[in-house]
């Protein structure tokens, strides 16, 4: 059995050897060609002259090439046709690139690109939503609006009403390997690229594209990356562009990578946002209806902008029934960097808008927030068969060791008596006339709502109603020092909401010695897909993991992949993954039958054995004897995922298969005299389904909650009045270190079984935990409230002078 | 120019521009791939390196800012260099694999540096030792995990055999330009004025005389800022001379009344100096760059450069340090607080330099206020040093200084004016505060606005009283 176990990341000794190679390791043939951008200075205007005769006389520089030089500029965009690879004269940021340098070395090409000389005729950048939103620059015709029930009349009747405003930072992936790419000549005209890149598919069809060729001229490879969080989904084109013409054209193999500030100045970043919230609630404290208005900051290109976009629609509701809603989002075009995906994309910002309210309605109210919350969640799932419960799993205080828990328990069908439903889904208890129905703002029924039952564990788990009282006394005696404590839940809807992209392939051969090949549409970033499918393949064959070659994404094997992101990795390239090893499986259970006295279908594939009812025999035996006669030993597995479909115009229909819940609670404690601030505890319950490897899935949870902490506290993107990134390099834009993390970090898998039939019932993990960081600026801004009367109206991200500002508002 | 040190016990003898990194070298040359660039400017730690020098002492710098001819003599052992000849993996890697401390993998070999090199010296204090090496993936908790369960296994045989190895290859050292050719060290023939030789000398009156007749070139003491110029601004340094070898210029003399610390003395010996004496300075330092920085930066280059945001500065010129400069023979002292001018210009002749820094030992009152947005290796937004001395409940003297709030570290004299003479309170902190306006105009930029440092540093007066009498200040001693 190799599903549900807690094995290592597949390539954990090459990391911990330093022999895990990525794109800047691979060898190089002598002649290779390093390339450099040049970048512009301003964020708007023309080029009017470039004088690059000391770029093009720098020691080791081979060629330098402007939009001019070339016969037609390529496309880079994933989506808009509006990327040129340089510009045609046109400057849409400051970092744009306009020229491009080959050179002997990265060093060489680098110096040289910085001694180019550009003249510009300067125009007035719109940098910030304000100015988009005057100038009405924007991307789509005018905002999306979706809505449900009558917000008008709802906020009329209602008895209370909270509103505000809300600006959120955006974030810097800060992968630690930055973009990369090698091209690599082939005979005939043909391309191979190594390229870090979510999105080999991506790459494959921008070269062909740029380069006149059809796709299958096309090789992308790429065994991993050194981390992607989104940024490598779309990112990567402009390097591969790159490399491949300037290959095509010299015939010589070309690398590039970007200096980090390079990597700063001209990627795109988390989409900043601004949230004006207005929302009424009954006496009792029900929301009876919100207003959103959402405006979206998505710099200059269209990139990936309007699903992300449309992803903070989705989750403006996160964890509540809103009996009436209306999410109004404005995409505004800006002469900043184009935002791009990054974990969550735009779910984050929806999440922290409905949150925010939550948290102004309990001031204003004078309800306990974690109540006011519990009231209005969705309603319970009913139970179903596929609701489990095994042990947990549970990754204690930062120092201690990692639990392996028996996972062995799963399947038992869960015994619910205090069904959190009744107890808590009181909101959603009967208001006159029956109950509302538990559908989204785009009407979507909720199914499998896990939060009230979560919530109820682990505010046990954590201690939380004698937590807040000690904090409440803390305060009350503390002068200088507050601590603020907060629990939020994660409602996450998996699945791409483009839905064509929910598909996936794999390709799986068995050797005749009995040793497998393993390759899929997926990429590695360090999450541990590769080791999670392949305990998939092992499992169906009933071998041990170490039999199967994990081997790296290769359009060549596996064609017409969707980027991986959306969390959707695992759950559909592992079952691609399950329908080849299957194919195969059928195959050698037919070939064996007769040998074995049975049935095929009655054969079954484990411990290393192949097995009837009456006999038996080694796995490898079993493929040797089909090898023998003639029966094919690969095959491909596809999938697509069944039940969704949607209106992303309207806002209306079933665009998730299911949705991953978690919750966290945070304590944290500031120092009104200057801001600063720490996180003291955090625990955190989350549900992976039934999951596939519960070492890599706590993995995730941890590493997403201090990201998403990151983005919503240190991380800070400053740029200029003239729209030139100040913060460009981990000198200047922090991403949390060691200490950052909460001293005291308890993190549990809720451990139930996914009721929609994903592989072996686990459930999407990437993006999920990254929102329950949310918890951190929840009690950082009830620490601030602590500090005086008023509400705080904390900003995001809450560096210590946003926090500073939050007590002097609490003190006015 | 030509540089004899050890690669994972292997001695190299490597032609190179004297500005080629180590971590080029590594990459390009050696090719070992296995140690990083995630930032190319000390900040990331995806480079670290183990670096073990003649006397034994085993410490992690970062690879992307260090120049070839700082490890003449010196034995560097890479992530390559940490698993067993055999490949039995060290007590950290296997803690790694087994807590699930990688993901991605890429900030991997540099944490196995730190981890290797703490291991090493004994270090358990896991989250300082590890502050210098970001990674993205984790949070951090698989790697503190894997940090303590390895901190208990035995060195590896292997790990303490560097410092035997330099003392049989390079003691004593060569003369430089007697290098003879072994190893696997190439040329490399990109690099720019790979042709001049730099000046390395071995004691400070021979830099002295040189630097006197070559006042346009430039010193490198620990590279932490230097490096920059060449790896993020190419900037061709032009004449240079390497004070790694200045063995005079470095160590701490402390006596009844005096503390003096030399120029070439790196933060780490500093921090562990300061501990007993000031720690609320020591305690700064330990928030100051990380153990990677502190093992490079020197007191002398922190000072010297000038940077309005030094963290030094403020604590010395609270402490009412004096500063030893020379110039050829002739050396003058002043106060730490006259050597800065203005933004960027120090009172500094050419071809002068920092010879040390002394601070007179006093009873410590000395607080120092780092304000940044992140706790650990950020630079300050503001960093304030407050030393008040009380008598009979009146303040008698007061040293109050500042950086981040002027274009140089500078003392807030009207605060302190304010203050002399009125009873130790938070009344008397109160008043003063108007007076901040008067000494200080500070800039906006991306650490902060002018607004949040005036306030803030009015508000660390309220905090340094507060602290003294006895009140919770301090967000880092808060116990969950």
């Amino acid at each position: 059995m190799s599903v549900h176990k807690p094995l290592p990341h597949d390539a954990a000794r090459l990391h911990v050897t330093g022999a895990a190679r990525y794109v800047d390791d691979i060898p190089t043939p002598p002649d290779c060609l390093h390339l450099a951008f040049g970048l512009s200075t301003v964020a708007k205007g023309h080029v009017t002259d470039m004088d690059l005769r000391a770029t093009r006389s720098s020691a080791g520089v081979f060629a330098v090439v402007t939009g001019a030089d070339l016969a037609q500029i390529p496309d880079c965009s994933p989506s808009n046709h509006d990327e040129p690879l340089l510009s045609d004269g046109t400057i849409h940021y400051a970092g744009q690139p306009l020229f491009l340098v080959a050179a002997r070395s990265h060093l060489e090409a680098r110096r040289a690109a910085a001694l180019a000389q550009p003249i510009f005729q300067d125009e007035t950048p719109i940098l910030t939503i304000e100015e988009a939103q005057a100038a009405n620059s924007r991307f789509e015709d005018g905002p999306r609006i979706y809505s449900k029930g009558d917000v008008d009349e709802a906020l009329r009747i209602a008895t209370h009403v909270v509103e505000g405003r809300l600006d959120i930072g955006g974030q810097e992936h800060f992968y630690l390997e930055g973009q990369s790419a090698l091209a690599l000549p082939q005979e005939g005209g043909d391309m191979v690229i190594h390229s870090s890149s979510q999105h080999p598919t991506e790459i494959q069809h921008k070269v062909a594209d740029a380069l006149g060729l059809p796709m299958h001229a096309v090789r992308v490879e790429v065994r991993r990356m050194g981390g992607g969080f989104g940024g490598k989904e779309s990112q990567g084109n402009h390097l591969a562009i790159a490399c491949a013409i300037i290959a095509a054209q010299t015939g010589r193999p070309c690398k590039m990578r970007y200096d980090r500030d390079d990597d700063f100045i001209i990627t795109g970043k988390r989409h900043d946002a601004t949230i004006d919230y207005r929302a009424g609630f009954d006496a009792d404290g029900r929301l009876v209806g919100v207003d959103f208005t959402q405006h979206i900051r998505c710099g200059w290109a269209m990139d990936l902008s309007l699903p992300v976009a449309d992803r903070a629609m989705l989750h403006a509701d996160n964890a509540y029934l809103l009996p009436a809603a209306r999410i109004t989002s404005h995409r505004w075009k800006t002469n900043t960097q184009s935002a791009t995906a990054f974990r969550g994309f735009g779910g984050p910002q929806g999440m922290v808008g409905i949150e925010r309210v939550m948290d102004h309605a309990a001031h204003q109210l004078g309800i306990e927030p974690l109540a006011l919350r519990r009231l209005n969640y969705y309603r319970e799932a009913p139970l179903t068969e596929g609701r489990a419960s095994g042990g947990s799993f549970s990754g204690k205080m930062k120092g201690a060791r990692l639990e392996t828990a028996d996972l062995k328990g799963r399947g038992a069908v869960r015994v619910t008596s205090e069904g959190g439903a009744k107890r808590f889904g009181g909101a959603h208890s009967p208001v006159a006339g029956g109950q509302t129905p538990n559908t989204t703002p785009y009407g979507m029924e909720v199914e499998d709502f896990l939060l009230n039952e979560m919530t109820e564990r682990l505010a046990e788990q954590c201690d939380y109603t004698a937590r807040v009282a000690r904090v409440d006394d803390w305060n009350a005696r503390e002068p200088v020092l507050k601590r603020g404590i907060a629990l939020t839940p994660v409602k996450f809807g998996i699945s791409f909401t483009l839905t064509h992209l929910n598909q996936a392939g794999a390709l799986v051969h068995v050797y005749q010695d009995g040793s497998i090949h393993l390759n899929h549409g997926g990429t590695e970033m360090g999450q541990g897909l590769f080791q999670k499918v392949a305990q998939v393949a092992a499992h169906r064959f009933g071998v041990a993991p170490e039999r199967v070659k994990i081997t790296a994404t290769d359009t060549g094997k596996v064609p017409n992949t969707s980027a991986t992101a959306a969390s959707s990795g695992t759950d559909l390239n592992g079952m691609a993954v399950q329908a080849a090893c299957d194919k195969i499986r059928k195959r050698i259970a037919e070939g064996v039958a007769a040998e074995l006295h049975a049935e095929p279908a009655d054969i079954t594939f484990e411990d290393g054995l192949v097995r009837s009812p009456t006999a038996e025999m080694p796995f490898d035996e079993a493929v040797q004897r089909a090898y023998m006669a003639r029966i094919s030993l690969s095959a491909t597995g596809f999938y697509k995922t069944p039940k969704i479909a949607w209106d992303r115009l309207k806002g209306q229909g079933r665009p998730f298969l299911y949705f991953a819940y978690g919750a966290a609670c945070s304590e944290v404690v500031i120092d009104t005299l200057t801001g600063e601030n720490r996180i003291l505890r955090t625990d955190i319950l989350h549900d992976a389904g039934a999951s596939l490897n519960p070492a890599l899935d706590i993995g995730q949870i941890e590493g997403g909650f201090v990201q998403g902490a990151g983005w919503l506290t240190m991380e800070e993107l400053v740029w200029d009045a003239k729209g030139a990134l100040k913060t460009h390099a981990p000198s200047t834009y922090k991403i949390p270190c060691a200490s950052d993390a909460p001293d005291i970090f308890n993190v549990s898998l809720y451990d139930a079984a996914n009721r929609e039939d994903t592989i072996y019932r686990s459930k999407a993990v990437g993006e999920p935990p990254f929102m329950l960081g949310i918890s951190v600026f929840s009690a950082l801004s009830h620490a601030c409230a602590s500090a005086g009367a008023n509400f705080p109206d904390l900003q995001a991200p809450a560096t210590p002078e946003a926090i500073l500002a939050a007590v002097g508002r609490a003190r006015a | 120019m030509t540089t004899r040190f050890l690669l994972n016990g292997e001695p190299q003898t490597v032609e190179a521009a004297p500005t080629r990194t180590l971590l080029d070298w590594l990459r390009e040359d050696a090719r070992l791939t296995g140690t990083k660039e995630g930032c190319n400017e000390g900040d990331c730690g995806a480079c670290t390196v183990m670096v073990t020098d003649a006397d034994g002492t085993a410490r992690s710098l970062n690879a992307c800012i260090l120049f070839l001819p700082q490890l003449e003599g010196r034995a560097v052992r890479t992530v390559e260099g940490i698993a067993a000849p055999d490949g039995t993996l060290h007590p950290v890697q296997q803690a790694m694999v087994e807590h699930h401390g990688s993901q991605c993998g890429f900030c991997t070999p540099g944490f196995i540096a730190s981890m290797a090199t703490a291991h090493l010296n004994g270090a358990t204090d896991h989250e300082d030792q590890i502050a210098g090496n970001l990674c993205r993936c984790t949070g951090y908790a698989p790697i503190l995990r894997a940090a303590r369960a390895a901190s208990t296994a035995p060195i590896p045989p292997h790990m303490k055999t560097d410092a035997a190895a330099i003392a049989s290859h390079f003691f004593p050292v060569p003369e430089i330009s007697q290098g003879e050719s072994e190893g696997r060290g190439t040329a490399s023939p990109l690099s720019s004025n790979k042709d001049s030789s730099p000046f390395i000398p071995t004691d400070s009156d021979a830099l002295a005389a040189w630097y006197a007749a070559h006042p346009d070139a430039t010193l490198i003491a620990g590279a932490t800022d230097v490096g920059l110029w060449v790896t993020k601004q190419h900037r061709d340094l032009g004449e240079v001379a390497f004070l790694n070898q200045c063995s005079d210029l470095k160590g701490i003399d402390a006596d009844q009344e005096t503390i003096r610390i030399g120029a070439m003395t790196n933060m780490t010996d500093v921090l562990t100096a300061m501990a007993p004496r000031h720690p609320s300075y020591a305690e700064m330092i330990r928030r100051y760059g990380s153990v990677q920085v502190r093992n490079a930066a020197t007191i002398g280059g922190n000072i010297a450069n000038g940077s309005p945001i030094g963290d030094n500065p403020p604590a010395l010129i609270a402490l009412g340090a004096t500063l030893h400069l020379r110039h050829g023979d002739a050396r003058r002292d002043l106060p730490l607080e006259e050597f800065f001018l203005s933004y960027g210009k120090q009172d500094l002749a050419p071809g002068e330099f920092v010879e040390a820094v002394s601070l007179p030992a006093q009873s410590d009152t000395l607080r120092v206020y780092k304000l940044s947005k992140r706790f650990d290796q950020d630079i300050s937004a503001v960093c304030g040093a407050f030393n008040l001395s009380v008598e009979g409940g009146m303040i008698k003297t007061a040293r109050i200084a500042f950086g981040g709030m002027a274009g140089t570290p500078k003392r807030a004299t009207a605060v302190e004016k304010a203050l002399l003479g009125a009873d130790f309170s938070e009344a008397s902190a109160r008043a003063a505060l108007p007076a901040f306006a008067q000494d200080f105009a500070p800039l906006s930029d991306m650490r902060a606005s002018s607004v949040y440092r005036l306030e803030a540093a009015r508000n660390m007066l309220l905090r340094y009283v507060a602290e003294m009498s006895g009140q919770a200040t301090n967000v880092l001693e808060v116990q969950p």
